[in-house]
């Protein structure tokens, strides 16, 4: 049967650049060394800008590499095996299983070469799935030193933050006297700060770019956002990211201008707070010929990204750089870099306590002109799944209909693809919302 | 108008035609291997039952876990829907519908209309489906009926905790060897059906009235259980295991 459109659509004109850089910042790492760069592991909140202060580096973050091997089942699932061989757990994080059965197996995703060996891993804490233990096996296993810096002291909201900024920017003041005993290399302020300028920028063109998709129709799917977003998380200290990004979100304002959408048929929009089952993507082109587009995840809005949420308006905005900000101190040397580093880990979305993310999950709910929020039980992040059913029963008090699933987003051995698409199905019928060919 | 709705369950398939806005006539087979093979008889069989041939149909849906399969429906929708339309017809005071099938429990709210508010549903896990019934007779060496007949005859609560089919079974083992009576096993089977089952149906707001469809609402012992775990009248229509079919008929009609 054919479909009238409602749209025009056209792939991205960007699309093969952004993929290119993608592929590149992976590939990076195979030959880091010969090009006398540092490897470096952490995970994806890192501020990992600071590292260019030793000169070049590569930075993997675990989270974006353990998601491509989690969407490719014949290379994730000897991954794990690996893993759980070991004697590790299946409970732990999805992304971190599938980082270590390669690393055990020696089978570099992307190239299917050796894996990788870092210098040294450095890292925030971010996530208690597992992130610090995920780090300390791979210092144990490649014989590498490892830095960790602790900020959760941040999420607290009362008393003062006087003192937490001072341990936490002493932290990045000490990390960076261990980096320079580690790699017997003269850490180089100005080039860090430079890095950090990039990194604070680029996040917010990536928080912008995630905001353009409030427009009717979406100029943007979300499947292609997890394509893209790994430029903004991998590659956030480059110039070549910044210009990359200001492509895109110039191309999206043409789109939008233009009004071609990501999905022609668009007639419902669905977002989601979690990061997607990753050997399951193609549960958003299926659900394409329902007219269903993705306009965004709030995780990667605030993880990848930043945004500046006005909680009294109820609005959200893009965020402007830490040095354009009332009373923040322009960076001159380490010191006010890592004091604003640690200020402005403090005061990003991402720290939110939960009382304040609900108010933030309404706010995107209605900037990106949602109809429905998607939300995933998920087996492979018990962090990310702390309150879910909470946060649903919040959602539906303020009339947000809601669909939830369960299963793993990076083990494809425990989702219920079929049982998944049913459920979504049989959401979607309840809002008058069938498959346009039938 | 004469439409038909065809319910293609894990176990059975059953089809239900519709007449005017009447039934007129039901029909139920083992899903078996073939499942296409089985719809076609059973599709055959109603026709043959309602007195017309399969021709005078003017449209069929189809609904259930292999509804997708069917290559003469018009049109599938989904269980939770055609549960909804179909006990809206035969009870329209019903507010919260309970399906249990063998693979699947659903709990559904509906409106005055007959139109879906909420659902939820069991995850791949049969403890809280009809199969699990069957599983544990064969573990307690009677038939079915004889387990629901001898669970109205327990007067002892047996514990079984697992949330797992197959854990559970080893439970029931291990009751059996501590010469447990069989009836309250057979009672603490049904028990741990209902409490698994009304769990997940508290995610929904339960609202009067209740009904309980699908095959295993002509389990008398689970209906007296789950009465028990909501705290509510639990009716049950006649005919429970083709609520689905016929919803999927009416909206065909619709």
């Amino acid at each position: 049967m054919t479909v009238k459109t409602k749209y025009k659509t056209k792939p991205l004109d960007c699309w093969q650049w952004g993929k290119e850089l993608r592929l590149e910042a992976y590939k990076d790492l195979t030959s880091g060394h010969e090009q006398g760069k540092i490897l470096v592991l952490g995970c994806a909140a890192t501020p990992y800008g600071i590292l260019a202060g030793l000169g070049d580096f590569v930075f993997l973050a675990g989270e974006p590499y353990g998601a491509s091997v989690a969407a490719d089942p014949p290379a994730s699932i000897p991954a794990m095996e690996c893993y759980e061989a070991r004697g590790y757990a299946r409970d732990m994080c999805g992304y971190m299983r599938n980082f270590l059965g390669t690393m055990f197996l020696d089978k570099y995703y992307f190239t299917g070469g050796p894996f990788p060996k870092f210098d040294f891993a450095w890292s925030v804490r971010h996530c208690p799935a597992g992130h610090p233990k995920w780090h300390q096996i791979v210092s144990e296993y490649q014989g590498i030193p490892m830095y960790y810096v602790d900020d959760e002291t941040m999420l607290s909201s009362d008393g003062s933050q006087e003192a937490r900024l001072e341990y936490v920017a002493g932290q990045y003041l000490d990390s960076i006297e261990w980096m320079e005993k580690v790699t017997k290399r003269k850490f180089d302020d100005e080039k860090a700060i430079e890095a950090m300028r990039n990194y604070f920028h680029n996040e917010a063109l990536w928080g912008e770019i995630n905001l353009l998709n409030g427009a009717i129709p979406a100029p943007l799917d979300i499947k292609s956002m997890f394509a893209l977003m790994p430029i903004s998380m991998l590659r956030r200290h480059e110039k070549v990211a910044t210009q990359f990004l200001e492509t895109l979100r110039d191309e999206l304002k043409d789109r939008i201008a233009n009004q071609i959408a990501a999905v022609p048929n668009e007639s419902y929009r669905m977002c989601m707070l979690t990061p997607p089952p990753w050997s399951f993507l193609k549960v958003f082109r299926y659900l394409e010929n329902f007219g269903v587009v993705f306009v965004g995840t709030y995780v990667y809005l605030i993880n990848s990204g930043e945004v500046k949420f006005l909680y009294d308006e109820g609005k959200v905005v893009p965020a402007t750089v830490p040095e354009k900000r009332p009373g923040w101190k322009q960076m001159k040397n380490r010191e006010d870099l890592c004091r604003t580093v640690a200020r402005w880990r403090a005061e990003h979305p991402f720290q939110s306590h939960l009382d304040t993310r609900k108010k933030e999950y309404v706010i995107m709910f209605n900037h990106w002109k949602a109809n429905a929020y998607l939300l995933l039980i998920n087996r492979g992040c018990i962090p990310m799944t702390t309150s879910m059913y909470d946060f649903q029963r919040d959602l539906n008090k303020q009339g947000i209909p809601t669909s939830m699933f369960e299963g793993n987003f990076a083990d494809c051995r425990d989702i219920d693809e079929t049982g998944v698409l049913d459920r979504l199905e049989t959401f979607l019928e309840g809002q008058g919302i069938h498959k346009i060919s039938d | 108008m004469i439409t038909a709705g065809i319910d293609v369950g894990a176990k059975t398939i059953k089809v239900v035609i519709v007449k005017d806005n009447k039934v007129v006539a039901r029909a139920i087979n083992p899903t078996g291997f073939e499942p296409l093979v089985t719809a076609e008889k059973t599709m055959d069989e109603a026709a043959k039952q309602a007195g017309i041939s399969r021709k005078d149909i003017n449209k069929v849906y189809a609904t259930g876990a292999g509804r997708k399969s069917i290559p003469f429906a018009d049109h599938n929708v989904t269980e939770v829907t055609a549960d909804a339309k179909g006990t809206n017809y035969l009870l329209p005071s019903v507010r919260t519908i309970v399906d249990i099938g063998a693979e699947e429990a659903r709990g559904i709210a509906t409106d005055a209309a007959g139109k879906v508010v909420d659902f939820a549903k069991n995850d791949k896990c049969a403890a809280g489906a009809g199969a699990f019934v069957e599983s544990m007779s064969r573990a307690l060496e009677v038939t079915v009926p004889q387990m629901i007949e001898i669970s109205h005859k327990s007067t002892k609560e047996a514990p079984i905790n697992a949330t797992c089919a197959v854990f559970a079974e080893s439970e029931v083992v291990s009751l059996i060897h501590t010469k447990i009576d069989k009836a309250d096993i057979a009672n603490a089977v049904h028990d741990a059906i209902a409490s698994r089952v009304c769990s997940m149906v508290r995610r929904i707001p339960i609202e009067k009235d209740v009904v309980l469809i699908g095959g295993v609402a002509n389990n008398s012992a689970i209906v007296a259980v789950m009465k028990k775990h909501l705290g509510v009248e639990v009716g049950v229509p006649e005919n429970p295991e083709f609520v689905g079919a016929l919803g999927a008929a009416l909206l065909a009609a619709a």
